[in-house]
């Protein structure tokens, strides 16, 4: 509870500040946390990934492009009270949703007793590894995971493309940088 | 005594509500496009969590069988949290990637001088 109130507070941070240096080392502490709040529901697994991608690798991305960018941000001219009331209305109607929902912590919740138990009683005799995770991300659902790599060879495709493609196709006139 | 258990019991939905809605604001408030982006990601680790915290078992363990332990918490969201984390990450690198080509052909990260810009052309 606590870990989780600390979350909220760090995002109301993030929203506050406009130093973007200041803001990207805070989505580091919020990831921190947040790999803390994944290690207390049993997700170590999970945890051990957003550490070092949510924490670690997004964390020096951001910073590599503040470097090659602007470290502050402007006032913002509209007030934004349009999106403050869309996004506390739908904030309000996911509340009033949430009271259907089962208690946390509980064992004979729809989630946990449809398809889980067949793998915790069959992963270990299908698949020979001890770490239920695992086996389902490996062996059960494999093609998911073929399906990431591709997002993932896709993606780095696309950076590829936009950072190292032709520079000089044809410079406006009004443009106040140089092209490299 | 029943309030203090339903308020204890969906203490972590409203947390995650609260995340998901902050993140939509920054998304849509802020002009600035890598504030945007960590907005995004907010709004990414909460449904992270809307996701996990069903799958946890009061009294259970992490899903590594053991004949020490009966009780787990289920594996599966874990699973699918493993492949939507690295897809993030992928979304968040494409986009970081963008805001680089906008700043070299505009000179500016905010959208709104984005715009004027435009305009003037």
């Amino acid at each position: 509870m606590v870990l989780l109130t600390l979350l909220a507070v760090v995002v109301f941070g993030i929203m506050q500040l406009r130093n973007l240096f200041a803001v990207v080392i805070l989505g580091g502490v919020y990831s921190f946390l947040m790999a803390s709040v994944m290690v207390v529901l049993d997700a170590v697994d999970v945890a051990m990934t957003e550490a070092s991608v949510g924490a670690g690798v997004s964390t020096v991305l951001m910073l590599a492009t503040l470097y090659l960018t602007k470290t502050q941000e402007t006032a913002p001219i509209h007030t934004p009270l349009l999106p403050l009331f869309v996004a506390v209305g739908t904030g309000v109607a996911l509340v009033v949703g949430t009271f259907a929902l089962p208690l946390f912590g509980e064992a004979d919740t729809p989630a946990n007793t449809h398809i889980a138990p067949y793998y915790l009683e069959n992963s270990q005799r299908d698949t020979l590894a001890i770490n239920v995770v695992t086996a389902v991300l490996a062996s059960y659902r494999g093609f998911d995971t073929l399906g990431e790599v591709t997002v993932i060879f896709t993606a780095g495709i696309a950076v590829l493309m936009l950072l190292k493609g032709k520079r000089d196709v044809k410079p406006g006139p009004k443009r106040r940088r140089v092209r490299r | 005594m029943n309030l203090v258990h339903e308020i204890v019991g969906h203490y972590n939905h409203w947390i995650i509500i609260v995340l998901m809605v902050s993140g939509l604001y920054i998304v849509v408030a802020r002009g600035n496009m890598i504030k945007k982006l960590v907005g995004l990601s907010v709004f990414q680790t909460s449904v992270y969590l809307l996701y996990l915290s069903p799958g946890k078992i009061i009294g259970g363990t992490p899903p590594i069988l053991s004949p020490q332990f009966t009780v787990y918490s289920n594996p599966l969201p874990h699973v699918l949290i493993l492949t939507a984390i690295v897809v993030g990450i992928a979304t968040i690198a494409l986009g970081l990637a963008l805001v680089v080509r906008i700043n070299e052909a505009f000179g500016t990260i905010e959208e709104d001088e984005i715009f004027a810009e435009d305009e003037d052309e």
